[in-house]
């Protein structure tokens, strides 16, 4: 509908479009908006956004301005829109240029779900794309795990080597189509192919690749199947053998698997699921759900042993849509490919070699990935959204940040390991890297890194680590900074400071409750139940969980009932021998000595271990498999008994000394109240004391936002309850909901302590 | 000041101030002794002081740590020992009879190792002032001609031996030190390894390196060699010689015993091809009566030790930075 236009009312302008505009149908957008208007000119990603020209009627050129960030494609996030007047040149087409490389900043889509229109060609037989394994669209499919460089077009990505057959090339040409310039677009006739390799059998391709895979998990076996972001581990969910053998190959202990039910229906079916989970389930990023576990369901016990919740994800690639297409499975587990503690693996080549102690065959393809990406997991909470791991679907998107920093960036901490890239008001949190103890994760890190800072051009001035002396994260960072400063922000200050920097928190102080396992303390001792006066720029200890012994370090972490006996005798307790930790604890003689004489013990504030010796006493969990398995267990119980009065902890100046609370425990564990029950007192028992010690420090003038984090808060009855509670009391709370509350969130606040640039007056007041 | 455990804070205490104010070529080579040419002869020539609580443990004494600890620092140059001396500083107040039995440990251990203390010094320092007994020994000793023992010498390819069990010493120390019994008594390793030193040169004239993992034990020496040779070491968790119960000792303790001190325990790095000759002359002497092959040099991670873990993850082992803290979360 073209426009008819007098030359003398004709402007032309260039208009600047940043955010996350690249991989997200932008351009075919600004292409039909220019049709629409009868603009004339063109459109260019650059590495600083997209770039449009157009030329045409006055009000025409400043509709289509308008309309650039008001009817932006669902993906997109446009932050800017910048423009110029330009000298009219005339013409009449409007052209998609190639991308033109230059400085500046465009930011990356994380990999999207398939979408709702290519899922109806690939469920049509009459579609070329019928069972396609790898049907995208602009609005859907991989990006940031494809994206080998900027700006964002077919040659730099992992399909450069994928020529477009005609079919496919006119879509990509055709501005009215949906695959208009969508570039990891291809068909059955130029896109990769599927393909089954088993020892010792000669490979099968494409539907009888399917076929294949369909009858090894039918017969039980372990399938590696490539994902989006890395091979994943299959079996069927509901054979015991398979998900044993699974277990036991992986060295895995009791850790939960998570599985992907073929449909929501199914996933009901497994779970108790509410609105906000099935949202969150169903949306384009397609995250693990962690949710409440029906009784009685297909699931394998093996699946999550002693866990009340399943983690389901669904379908987020038409390949997996295919695993489900057949009579059989309706539950696969689907876990990360790799030797536990190693990252996940990408490449067809390392998943023949490092997975060959653990799957029996590989439905893999040719379409290399580029970066790995775990799934992402996530618990909601009130409605609200825990994540626990950010990752898929989620990374590389910037967090908004409520104060400029410099070009930094942070390593984060040790374990379930992430970093942060920042630069001027964005914070680029990484995907899960892993655990830093192992030498493929610190080469997975330095990848991980190089990539991002490639896509986000950031150039870090400075170097931001946690102040554990061991963390190797550290050690790294010292071993790189080339001369640029490394600077240490203690472990909890960081929690706090990530989740004020993940609410854009500009105020003052807050109240930072700091509840986490392990952290290392500013006085040498193992902190984790900290209540913290902080800001940006420093904190104060106002008060925290008194000292007791940690018998062995990690030792003591992965024995909760020394941990209960320790709390005990901090307590002044007997080992009463009616008590189920003291009889689980076989080793008490030699820990007697241990805590006696204090050796290889050292101080813990930590509420992590609290937990563990609570869940000891109430006979929950002795030993743990896992990070967490006894505060999961006991709040497993718990949720089952609401209502429940709290226990009380001392309150003392600069203290909060749980005694009371452990004698209170002792007292119900011998009267045979049931472990649930006391789980439920001690939840209520912690939210309480936040309260009063809030109030507190409220009356004491202080300030009356109240800020989470620590792994503790991944506790769903805990968070609700203490922000409930803090809430009632009329304080206002900040909690985890983009970023999570464990050391995965850890860099984020490490950045935006270290690199936040200071305003002036502080800095005179400083010097 | 934490910078007694042996691990990186003494290294950066040695690195950063010692190195420095006494500079020269010889001290820069942080081996355990100094080769030094004199009169034509090539000397190997160390000192170390003993400051062991308890004095007397399972298995030996200050006065046998005294004289192994020196002897085995010359021997890890390729020396044969032959002179000591011997500084004691007493703490005013200590038995004498303590002593005695110190000095009669002392005399027995020279003799076993067939070196003669020379001269000595005593003094006394006020009560409070010192752990009862501290002792400082010197030693110089010759190495053969051809014999070019260095950390530097490792390189991608070679082989990493240990002569016997790892980890006994330390938790022999601790075990009586703080009354903690782990089942069977662990007894130190406390040994003279000068003779199987002198065995292995016979077979093996060109070993390339050997160390005596004391105190930050196995992963600490390793360390130091990673780092002066420019080398990766990636030693295979299955074929660490560990005894049970020191095992169970670290498990319960939350130790891992490549930090554990042995006291006469020794790494040798050769070239592969030399290594199962060596292996076994090795394994003929009572002392490496269990010497393992426990890993390789290699081109990848130059400067980083690994561990192959037995579901083939490869798990960093670095420096220990003063007392193991927990990192679990
Ligand atoms: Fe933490
Ligand atoms: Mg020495
Ligand atoms: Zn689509
Ligand atoms: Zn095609």
């Amino acid at each position: 509908m073209g426009v008819t236009t007098d030359q003398v009312s004709r402007i032309r302008a260039r208009i600047t479009v940043s955010g996350a505009v690249q991989g997200v149908g932008f351009r075919p957008f600004v292409y039909a908006l220019a049709r629409e208007l009868g603009l004339s000119g063109q459109v260019a990603n650059t590495s600083s956004g997209v770039v449009v020209e157009v030329e045409g009627a006055g009000p025409a050129v400043a509709s289509f301005t308008a309309r650039l960030d008001a009817d932006a494609p669902p993906l997109a996030v446009v932050d800017r829109v910048l423009s110029t007047a330009l000298p009219v040149i005339g013409g009449t087409a409007f052209v998609i240029r190639d991308s033109a490389t230059g400085p500046g900043r465009t930011l990356v889509s994380p990999d999207v779900a398939t979408c709702n229109d290519c899922l109806a060609e690939f469920a049509d037989p009459g579609d070329r794309r019928y069972r396609h394994p790898f049907i995208t669209c602009t609005n859907c499919g991989p990006r940031f795990t494809i994206i080998t460089g900027l700006p964002y077009d077919r040659p730099a990505t992992t399909m450069a080597s994928f020529d477009l057959c005609p079919e496919c090339a006119h879509e990509y040409a055709d501005p009215a189509d949906r695959r208009f310039h969508a570039q990891p677009i291809a068909c059955p006739n130029c896109g990769p192919r599927l393909e089954l390799t088993a020892p010792g059998e000669e490979p099968r391709y494409d539907e009888d690749a399917l076929a294949g895979a369909h009858e090894l998990l039918e017969a039980g076996s372990i399938l590696a199947v490539k994902g989006l972001g890395g091979f994943h581990l299959a079996c069927d969910a509901s054979d015991p053998a398979a998900v044993e053998t699974l277990r036991k190959r992986k060295d895995r202990g009791d850790k939960p698997f998570a599985v992907m039910a073929a449909d929501l229906d199914t996933a009901r079916r497994l779970a108790y699921l509410d609105e906000d989970e099935v949202r969150l389930l169903t949306d384009h990023r397609r995250p693990i759900v962690l949710a409440r576990r029906r009784p009685g369901t297909c699931l394998a016990e093996q699946v999550a042993p002693g866990n009340p919740d399943v983690g389901i994800m669904l379908p987020y690639t038409p390949l997996h849509r295919l695993l489900f297409d057949q009579p059989g499975a309706c539950v696969l587990v689907l876990t990360s490919g790799n030797l536990s503690g190693e990252p996940i693996v990408t490449s067809d080549e390392e998943a023949r070699d490092r997975l060959a102690p653990l799957a029996d065959a590989w439905l893999g393809h040719d379409r290399p990935i580029h970066v790995p990406c775990d799934d992402s997991v996530v618990r909601m909470v009130d409605g609200i959204e825990l994540p626990i791991r950010r990752s898929r679907g989620y990374a590389p998107f910037p967090i908004a940040l409520p104060l400029p920093v410099r070009p930094a960036l942070a390593v984060g901490g040790d374990l379930k390991n992430t970093f942060c890239l920042g630069d001027d008001r964005y914070a680029w949190l990484s995907a899960h890297v892993g655990d830093m103890d192992d030498l493929s994760t610190l080469r997975a890190f330095e990848r991980a890194e190089q990539h991002l800072e490639e896509l986000t051009g950031v150039r870090p001035e400075v170097l931001v680590t946690d102040k554990h002396p061991s963390y190797r994260s550290r050690q790294w960072a010292e071993s790189h900074a080339e001369g640029r400063p490394v600077v240490g922000v203690q472990h909890h200050h960081a929690h706090i400071a990530s989740v004020l920097a993940e609410h854009a928190y500009d105020g003052g102080r807050v109240i930072g409750f700091a509840f986490d396992g392990t952290g290392y303390g500013d006085d040498g001792a193992v902190w984790g139940g900290e209540v913290l006066l902080a800001d940006y720029e420093g904190f104060e200890r106002y008060t925290h969980l008194s000292y007791v012994q940690l018998p062995g370090g990690d030792a003591g972490v992965l024995n909760p009932c020394r941990m209960a006996l320790s709390h005990l005798v901090a307590a002044g307790l007997p080992w009463d021998a009616r008590l189920p930790a003291v009889k689980a604890c076989t080793e008490q003689e030699l820990l007697r000595v241990q805590l006696e004489r204090d050796v290889a013990c050292a101080p813990t504030s930590s509420m992590g271990r609290l937990f563990d010796a609570v869940s000891s006493l109430a006979g929950v969990c002795h030993r743990v498999g896992y990070e967490a398995q006894a505060a999961i267990e006991l709040e497993g119980l718990a949720v089952d008994h609401p209502g429940e009065h709290g226990y009380e902890f001392a309150v003392g100046a600069g203290m909060i000394d749980p005694e009371p609370v452990l004698a209170a425990v002792v007292r119900d564990v011998l009267d045979g109240v049931a472990a649930g029950v006391i789980g439920a007192r001690f939840h209520q028992a912690v939210a309480d004391v936040m309260v009063t010690t809030a109030e507190q420090v409220r009356a004491a003038s202080g300030p009356d936002t109240v800020a989470l984090s620590g792994g503790v808060f991944a506790n769903r009855l805990l968070l609700s309850a203490s922000t409930r509670a803090l809430s009632a009391a009329g304080f206002e709370v900040l909690r985890p909901r983009r970023v999570p509350p464990t050391d995965a969130g850890l860099a984020l606040g490490q950045l935006a302590v270290a690199a936040r640039v200071p305003a002036r007056k502080e800095q005179t007041a400083c010097v | 000041m934490g910078h007694g455990g042996g691990g990186q804070m003494s290294a950066e205490l040695i690195e950063h101030l010692f190195v420095p104010a006494f500079s020269n070529p010889l001290l820069a080579g942080l081996t355990d002794s100094a080769v030094v040419t004199l009169g034509g002869a090539h000397l190997a020539f160390s000192t170390d002081s003993f400051v062991v609580q308890p004095l007397f443990f399972p298995g030996g004494s200050i006065g046998d740590l005294a004289v192994n600890g020196t002897v085995n620092d010359l021997a890890m140059s390729g020396a044969q020992p032959a002179y000591l001396s011997c500084g004691f500083i007493l703490e005013e107040g200590v038995e004498l009879s303590v002593v005695g039995r110190i000095a009669k440990d002392l005399g027995t251990a020279a003799e076993l190792a067939g070196v003669i203390v020379a001269t000595g010094d005593t003094k006394v320092v006020d009560t409070g002032h010192g752990d009862g007994v501290y002792i400082n020994t010197a030693g110089i000793g010759l190495v053969r001609d051809g014999v070019d023992i260095r950390p530097q010498r490792a390189a991608a390819g070679d082989v990493v031996i240990i002569s016997g069990m790892i980890g006994v010493h330390g938790i022999a120390i601790m075990s009586v030190r703080e009354g903690i019994s782990f089942g069977t008594e662990v007894v130190s390793d406390c040994a003279p390894l000068n003779g199987l030193v002198a065995a292995m040169l016979d077979t093996t004239p060109d070993l390339h390196v050997l160390r005596d993992p004391t105190r930050g034990g196995v992963a600490t020496s390793l360390n130091e060699i990673a780092k002066a040779a420019g080398v990766g070491i990636e030693l295979t968790e299955r074929n660490l010689p560990i005894p049970e119960t020191v095992a169970n000792a670290c498990s319960f303790l939350g130790l891992d015993p490549l930090y554990v001190a042995n006291e006469g325990k020794l790494l040798a790095i050769v070239a592969r091809d030399q290594a199962d000759e060596l292996l076994a002359t090795m394994r003929a002497h009572p002392l490496g009566a269990d010497a393992a092959v426990i890993g390789e040099c290699v081109p990848d991670h130059p400067g980083m030790v690994v561990t192959k873990t037995a579901f083939g993850a490869t798990r960093v082992v670095d420096t220990p930075i003063g007392e193991q803290l927990p990192r679990i979360c």
